[in-house]
């Protein structure tokens, strides 16, 4: 046996746009074992709901991450809506389909991008932000935002898309799917993409399941378990498979989150054609009381907000898991076995966010 | 601007941030609004860079990552603080884990607030920043010493 060395990988690296550390065993160029170990970014905020009112909370938990706020929000307000039994109306639920749709588009383009970073492909991740800039757009005119919309209230949401503004939207879109499709060709096609992707990175489909993988990095895998499929907001009256590759390799997980981006114009599409009008908001009253469980899909698998009420306007208990934080053990699983200079490139495969993991 | 003498890089760290500033740095750096039209490369080596720029407030965990960080870069340099949290802490200023802005560890030159940081203001702030770096490369070149005080006292307390 050779001599075993190690090799600390962050907190502050070239590859990676946020702190995690890795601690990487060698042995010559191949990775025997990894260490991960977090906390650079973890805030504390699960515990700030004692502080906040519940309503107030929502802007919180929209900046429990910056690229999946949306859907943080979304989520902390269908616990709450949950606990309180309030019916939100109809309109409301198409509306924040239509901006969960949007945030998975934003968050898929902008990690395809840093994807094609890792691999030194700066062009293609250029071409992939300058995309993303459209999506953003009309985010921000729809939302008042960028990146943190705060456009999810608990009842409903804080404001409307006129209908001329949602075919705008839907024709730029049309516009957009056009360029999106020469860029995935890029990913999907190019060959020496294929060489750094394909069969790097390995994550096996039962060792997926067992270490609890979520999203891309669990239907890469060739699971077909999306969160979209419990039919929350409005995604139970649209059609739609969730895309699966069985390869369980970086270029699956690539190639999933290329084509899921397609599915989610088609969607937006789906959405505009069957919103109905409508109010789009009801009034709160009163405080929430008793627990809930609320799951939904962010762009990097599913997320489970807990809710905890004891009638006051505080809760007591919020807690979150997020998609990262369980792909971090497969990850480990990946990483064994590979060469030191892929390992950015399996970093980056599960689309690590680790403001999301840690809080 | 005249006083864009030399291509800056920039060094980016996320001090416990949600992301969201990261982001908008990185949107900076791409076609939209592409900075490194003016010579502005986010590199990933503290040796390499003259602009420190720092997202987030500071935790238990990477306070130490950041003096290391600042230390390591060579004089002259200017630090950027963007955001709302590495300004005070911001939205979550009251989180037992957050320690508050980053101007308790190490000096700050340009505060870009906002949550989050758009990028017209985080490249408003970066090109403030540049007047900065290039007084301090002339009070360097006379010999004046430009060495600012470090707050170890925050370091060492750690958090109440």
């Amino acid at each position: 046996m050779s001599r075993q060395i190690i090799i600390p990988f962050g907190p502050q690296h070239p590859v990676l746009p946020e702190p995690i550390h890795l601690d990487l065993v060698l042995e010559d160029e191949i990775v025997v074992d990894v260490i991960p170990s977090i906390g650079y970014v973890h805030r504390g905020l699960e515990k700030l709901v004692e502080r906040r009112e519940y309503t107030e909370y929502v802007y919180v938990a929209e900046r429990i991450c910056g690229i999946c706020s949306f859907v943080h929000g979304l989520a902390y307000c269908q616990g709450v809506e949950g606990m309180m039994k309030i019916e939100v109306p109809e309109r409301a639920l198409y509306l924040r389909t239509i901006w969960s749709e949007y945030s998975r588009l934003h968050s898929h383009l902008l990690t395809l991008g840093l994807f094609a970073d890792v691999l030194g492909f700066e062009n293609l991740f250029m071409n992939a932000w300058r995309l993303r800039e459209h999506i953003l757009d009309d985010m921000e005119a729809t939302t008042g935002g960028r990146v943190i919309q705060g456009s999810c209230k608990v009842g409903g949401v804080r404001r409307d898309i006129s209908s001329e503004k949602l075919d705008q939207m839907v024709s730029g879109l049309n516009e957009l799917e056009k360029e999106m499709k020469e860029l995935t060709e890029v990913f999907l096609r190019d060959s020496s993409i294929k060489s750094r992707l394909c069969g790097v990175g390995v994550l096996p489909k039962k060792e997926a399941y067992e270490y609890g993988a979520a999203g891309p990095t669990l239907r890469g895998s060739g699971w077909s378990i999306d969160a979209r499929k419990l039919g929350y907001a409005a995604f139970s009256k649209l059609n739609f498979e969730p895309v699966v590759e069985t390869q369980g390799d970086c270029y699956a997980r690539c190639a999933v989150r290329a084509k899921e981006m397609f599915v989610s114009i088609d969607l937006i599409r789906q959405a505009v054609q069957k919103i109905p009008d409508g109010p789009v908001e009801v009034k709160v009253t009163g405080a929430p009381d008793g627990e809930y469980f609320t799951r939904v899909e962010q762009p990097r698998g599913e997320l489970v907000h807990y809710l905890k009420g004891n009638g006051t306007k505080n809760l007591v208990r919020s807690r979150v898991r997020t998609p990262t934080f369980t792909n971090i053990p497969p990850l480990v699983a990946m990483l064994k076995g590979c060469e030191l200079a892929d390992v950015p490139v399996i970093v980056h495969s599960i689309d690590p966010c680790i403001g999301c993991a840690e809080r | 601007m005249t006083y864009l003498s030399k291509s800056p890089w920039l060094l980016h760290y996320n001090a416990s941030s949600c992301n969201g500033c990261d982001i908008e740095i990185l949107a900076c750096l791409t076609p939209m609004y592409d900075v490194e039209r003016f010579g502005i490369i986010n590199t990933g080596n503290p040796k390499h860079a003259d602009i420190f720029v720092v997202t987030g407030s500071i935790n238990e965990e990477n306070k130490d990552v950041l003096v290391n960080l600042y230390e390591q870069i060579p004089d002259p340099k200017v630090v950027v603080a963007i955001g709302i949290c590495a300004a005070s802490g911001g939205v979550f200023r009251e989180c037992y884990n957050v320690m508050g802005g980053i101007d308790k560890l190490i000096p700050v030159d340009v505060y870009v607030p906002g949550c989050a940081a758009r990028p017209e203001s985080i490249i408003d702030g970066i090109v403030k920043s540049l007047g900065i770096l290039e007084e301090k490369r002339t009070a360097m070149v006379k010999g004046i010493p430009v060495k600012p005080e470090m707050n170890t006292a925050v370091r060492e307390a750690g958090t109440e």
